[in-house]
């Protein structure tokens, strides 16, 4: 899940998505055009500077990301990254606020920031010649900061988070699903327990001094990875950059809260009545974080169950039996964990075990006969496809290089992404789909106010 | 995962480039190496920004092909543009235009629409079909080693489309649940409910594009072939092609399968706006929609807006990006960077052939409901009454400007530009005015359409909340009756 500073503009989502691609095309020419281009190197106070070259449009896209997100927060503190990602938007020492969004606006630039799980990132996009001004504001409010910090600013940005709460969870359809499904899915001593909005309590509790202690832990050069693309020429981005963050000092090296490795061992059922009039159903499994051995595979599956009207789940629940309007699976490899969903939205009044038993028993035939070799090849030439779009836009790419290189040490790691998921078999689908997919789940239901006759419940479970 | 609304997306932006006589300029090298990190590094003059050229063709039957060539990847898109086939066409069936769109690729030549999908997947492409209100478009986007199987599928889509009554039927039941699930959106109510005010009953803006639950009731494979035979033609038709392709290959592929499709005329031109009948002028008044224990409410002021051919578009334009249409403008720091009161506030301007609304809009707390609103009509009434500040316009100028390369970015992009030139009749020659017509806009200018199509003493607004938590409050403003609605605009009580 990522949350945006402000409600536009963020893709961030979709890539997050979109890393599951793979060639499986007669030859690997196509393969061949998927390729980032980058130079690397680490300043003297550690931070890592990744460059992008593309003339392609007169544009440039600077993209910072810092290596801290809801999974470094307390119990306690939830929702704490995400309000700090607000408050690096309150002003600097140079650039007093409101300058940040006035002086890029006035550029012809945008900006924005999100906060995920695992990190926070921050962006501008606009005309080439912006460049030095994004790189002195990005260092700006990296190295001069703190000082500015006062609690009317905490303050304020507590209560648009609190609104920004309000909007995507409580006044939502069917938000606070979203607000249960990491407590249901992981123990209360794991960071992936709680959602990356955090709860009104938490937000409440947030003081000035929390927010300098933050700060200081997380926010320096050390923990934060740099990414310029777009038309540029890297020598002069390397200068500029040398002048811009070169004296701010390095950090100590951030402190990783523990979290526990867990098993389910029985289907936990939540129940939810909201003021909704369709009931939907949300499955969620334990499995792999991003990039480990069974991630693609995973990724895969997800495709085959739902990545198109063909799918293995959509086929049955939206066009033969006509029961659900919508059904969409995920795998979601974070840094520390993983999990794989499986969402459907029933037809009016429909009762979500008559979902529950149509996707259990698709997926038990999947397991069965596993895919054939023409759902494979729509998958990956699908996927791959995906990934060759995502090159057309630089602030996609931009994104990528930066996500890469946290999440696999390799700025330029699409080559291999391909590889890993080309290398997919039916046999592995069918091997993970038995071994996350039939174990304990979480099955929670959002059903309208009153129904609750309709929820799913536990196979082999008495009503 | 990302489940983002779109508060702050760019205004549409068609323009050239141009070094901008008025923007600070000077050399990088000046700075030098020891710096005064207390001065803004100075922004030189954007690069030069040379829009490609569009080629045209055209073929025997009246079918026009745009293309713009773009090597950098090999990648095509190829969007189909039906003119005069959108909602405005719908006649007394809402919904039947976007219906029929969506219904094209549910079975079309030999295949269903299990195979249409599954090979469209294959080929590593994107397909998607929709209806504006004023054009149906197909998109497809495929890499350029798939494209001549893509296009036979694009063709079967385009020409071939089965609309057998099963697949009618199972398309209307899932369209007719879809809209029960969307009255539950507060966002959503509060937009069909402005609409239906703001816009009288016989015009085509009253009714949802989407269709209501009576008009899809309505829906059956007749009427879908009905407005299909009506309305795709070949000499209403444009195909814009934009990638790693030339004209030569283009004509080729495209005469192959659409050059013998039958000539089909004029046809019926949507009505003007002198034809239609006039947007609602109504005296301020507040509808309420309740929305029992909703956590914030959803507020919208809305006026009648411009044609999208109006003289007074690059002034709008302006107004609005200082108005409510950037980050920094006055209503998001108002309401939200100054009070704390909503997540986001904003304001945009609705450009089709006839007049869209004005809509300005914020989900805020509950309890501040009613100071919410006086601050929007404050924040109006202030754009009217004084002029903006010299720093203001030069902010919205350059932001409006200088953030045009951008949008020509991708293969989709691209199209997307060809297509606005299209569907609102302005030149190819329209981008390279862009930049100076924003720049000429006044301080005064903002202010006369300010105080044009900004009269709060005449606006339409719609609150979707808790109404009994919100209702004294409203009435306390006495800014204008108060009435209650239901979901449709209808009152209760």
């Amino acid at each position: 899940m990522s949350l945006s500073r402000t409600g536009g503009r963020s893709r961030l989502g979709a890539l997050m998505v979109a890393v599951a691609v793979l060639a499986h095309w007669p030859t690997g020419a196509l393969a061949a055009q998927l390729k980032l281009p980058y130079t690397i190197d680490t300043l003297p106070n550690g931070l890592t500077l990744i460059v992008h070259q593309d003339r392609s449009v007169p544009t440039v896209s600077v993209n910072v990301w810092y290596h801290v997100g809801s999974g470094d927060e307390r119990v306690g503190r939830t929702g704490f990254a995400h309000l700090f990602e607000h408050l690096m938007f309150m002003g600097s020492e140079h650039a007093p606020y409101p300058a940040f969004d006035r002086m890029l606006e006035a550029a012809g630039a945008n900006n924005n920031g999100s906060t995920t799980e695992d990190r926070t990132n921050y962006y501008e996009s606009g005309p080439s010649t912006a460049l030095p001004l994004m790189l002195w504001l990005e260092a700006d409010r990296m190295g001069w900061m703190v000082n500015t910090m006062d609690s009317a600013k905490v303050d304020l940005q507590r209560d648009v988070v609190k609104n920004e709460r309000r909007q995507r969870l409580e006044n939502a359809p069917y938000g606070m699903a979203w607000d249960h499904l990491p407590g249901a899915m992981y123990p209360a001593s794991h960071p992936y327990s709680w959602p990356v909005i955090g709860s009104m309590a938490d937000l409440t509790a947030a003081s000035t001094e929390d927010v300098k202690n933050f700060f200081r832990m997380y926010y320096a050069p050390n923990n934060a990875t740099l990414v310029v693309a777009g038309d540029v020429d890297p020598a002069n981005v390397r200068s500029l950059v040398r002048r811009y963050f070169g004296e701010i000092p390095r950090g100590p090296a951030p402190d990783r809260p523990p979290f526990p490795t867990f098993q389910h061992t029985r289907d936990s059922v939540v129940v939810l009545e909201d003021r909704v009039q369709l009931p939907r159903v949300y499955f969620s499994w334990h499995t792999v974080k991003a990039y480990a051995p069974d991630d693609a595979a995973l990724n895969v599956l997800s495709y085959i169950l739902t990545g198109a009207k063909n799918g293995r789940l959509t086929q049955p629940l939206v066009y033969d039996r006509q029961v659900a309007t919508n059904v969409q699976a995920y795998q979601d490899g974070k840094l520390r964990d993983g999990d794989f969903g499986v969402i459907a939205t029933g037809k009016p009044g429909t009762p979500l075990d008559t979902l529950r038993s149509i996707i259990d028993r698709e997926v038990a035939r999947l397991i069965a006969e596993g895919p054939t070799a023409r759902e494979l090849d729509q998958a990956r030439n699908a996927l791959e496809a995906s990934q060759l779009r995502g090159l057309e836009n630089v602030d996609a790419k931009a994104d990528q290089l930066n996500y890469y290189y946290y999440y696999t040490g390799q700025p330029d790691y699409l080559a291999q992404d391909l590889a890993r998921l080309r290398a997919v078999t039916a046999a592995d689908v069918q091997r993970v789909a038995r071994q996350y997919l039939q174990a304990p789940r979480v099955i929670l239901s959002v059903v309208p106010q009153g129904k609750k006759e309709l929820a799913a419940t536990r196979p082999g479970a008495t009503p | 995962m990302s489940r983002q609304p779109t508060a702050y997306s760019r205004q549409i932006l068609l323009a050239g480039a141009a070094v901008l006589a008025c923007w600070p300029t000077g050399p990088l090298a000046a700075q030098g190496s020891s710096f005064d990190r207390s001065r803004p590094p100075i922004v030189a003059s954007p690069p030069a920004f040379t829009m490609p050229t569009v080629q045209t063709a055209r073929l025997g039957n009246g079918l026009t092909i745009q293309l713009v060539e773009m090597h950098e990847l090999p990648l095509v898109e190829v969007d189909v543009m039906i003119r005069n086939a959108g909602a405005r066409m719908d006649g007394d069936l809402a919904g039947l235009a976007t219906f029929t769109a969506g219904m094209l690729d549910e079975g079309a030549g030999t295949r269903d629409a299990l195979g249409i999908a599954s090979e469209v997947a294959y080929l590593g492409a994107v397909l998607g079909a929709g209806a504006d209100w004023d054009n149906t478009e197909i998109e497809l986007s495929a890499p350029r080693r798939t494209l001549v199987q893509a296009l036979d599928l694009l063709a079967d889509i385009v020409l071939r489309p089965r609309f057998t009554a099963s697949e009618v039927q199972k398309q209307r039941d899932l369209r007719m649940a879809n809209i029960i699930a969307s009255r539950d959106e507060p966002n959503a109510v509060n937009g069909l409910v402005l609409n239906a005010l703001v816009f009288p009953d016989g015009h085509p803006f009253h009714r949802p594009a989407g269709g209501d639950s009576s008009s899809t009731a309505r829906l059956d494979s007749a009427t879908v072939r009905g407005f299909y035979g009506r309305t795709f033609v070949p000499d209403r038709t444009t195909i814009v092609i934009t990638g790693d392709i030339t004209m030569g290959e283009a004509r080729e592929l495209l005469t192959a399968r659409f050059g013998s499709w039958a000539q089909g005329g004029p046809g019926q031109p949507p009505a003007t706006a002198a034809q239609l009948p006039a947007p609602v002028d109504r005296a301020t008044t507040i509808y309420l929609v309740d929305k029992p224990g909703a956590a914030q409410s959803v507020i919208a002021l809305a006026r009648p807006g411009i044609e999208r051919s109006s003289a007074d578009y690059y002034a709008v334009q302006v107004m609005n990006t200082i108005l409510g249409g950037s980050f920094s403008s006055r209503l998001n720091t108002n309401l939200r960077e100054t009070r704390g009161w909503t997540y986001g506030a904003g304001s945009g301007f609705a450009y089709r052939p006839v007049p869209g609304p004005f809509r300005a809009s914020a989900s805020v707390r509950t309890d501040v409901t009613d100071s919410s609103l006086m601050e929007f009509k404050r924040e109006m009434e202030l754009i009217r009454d004084s002029l903006v500040t010299p720093q203001e316009l030069a902010r919205a100028q350059a932001y409006l400007a200088l953030g045009l390369p951008a949008d020509f970015e991708t293969t989709g992009q691209m199209a997307d530009q060809v297509g606005e030139l299209l569907r609102f009749g302005l030149p190819f020659t329209y981008w390279n005015g862009y930049v100076q017509n924003v720049m000429k806009v006044t301080r005064q200018d903002v202010q006369r359409v300010a105080r044009k199509y900004l009269d709060t003493s005449r606006m339409t607004i719609v609150i979707v909340g808790d109404l009994p938590k919100i209702r004294a409050g409203i009435d306390a403003t006495k800014i204008g009756p108060v009435q209650v609605t239901d979901i449709n605009g209808q009152p209760v009580q």
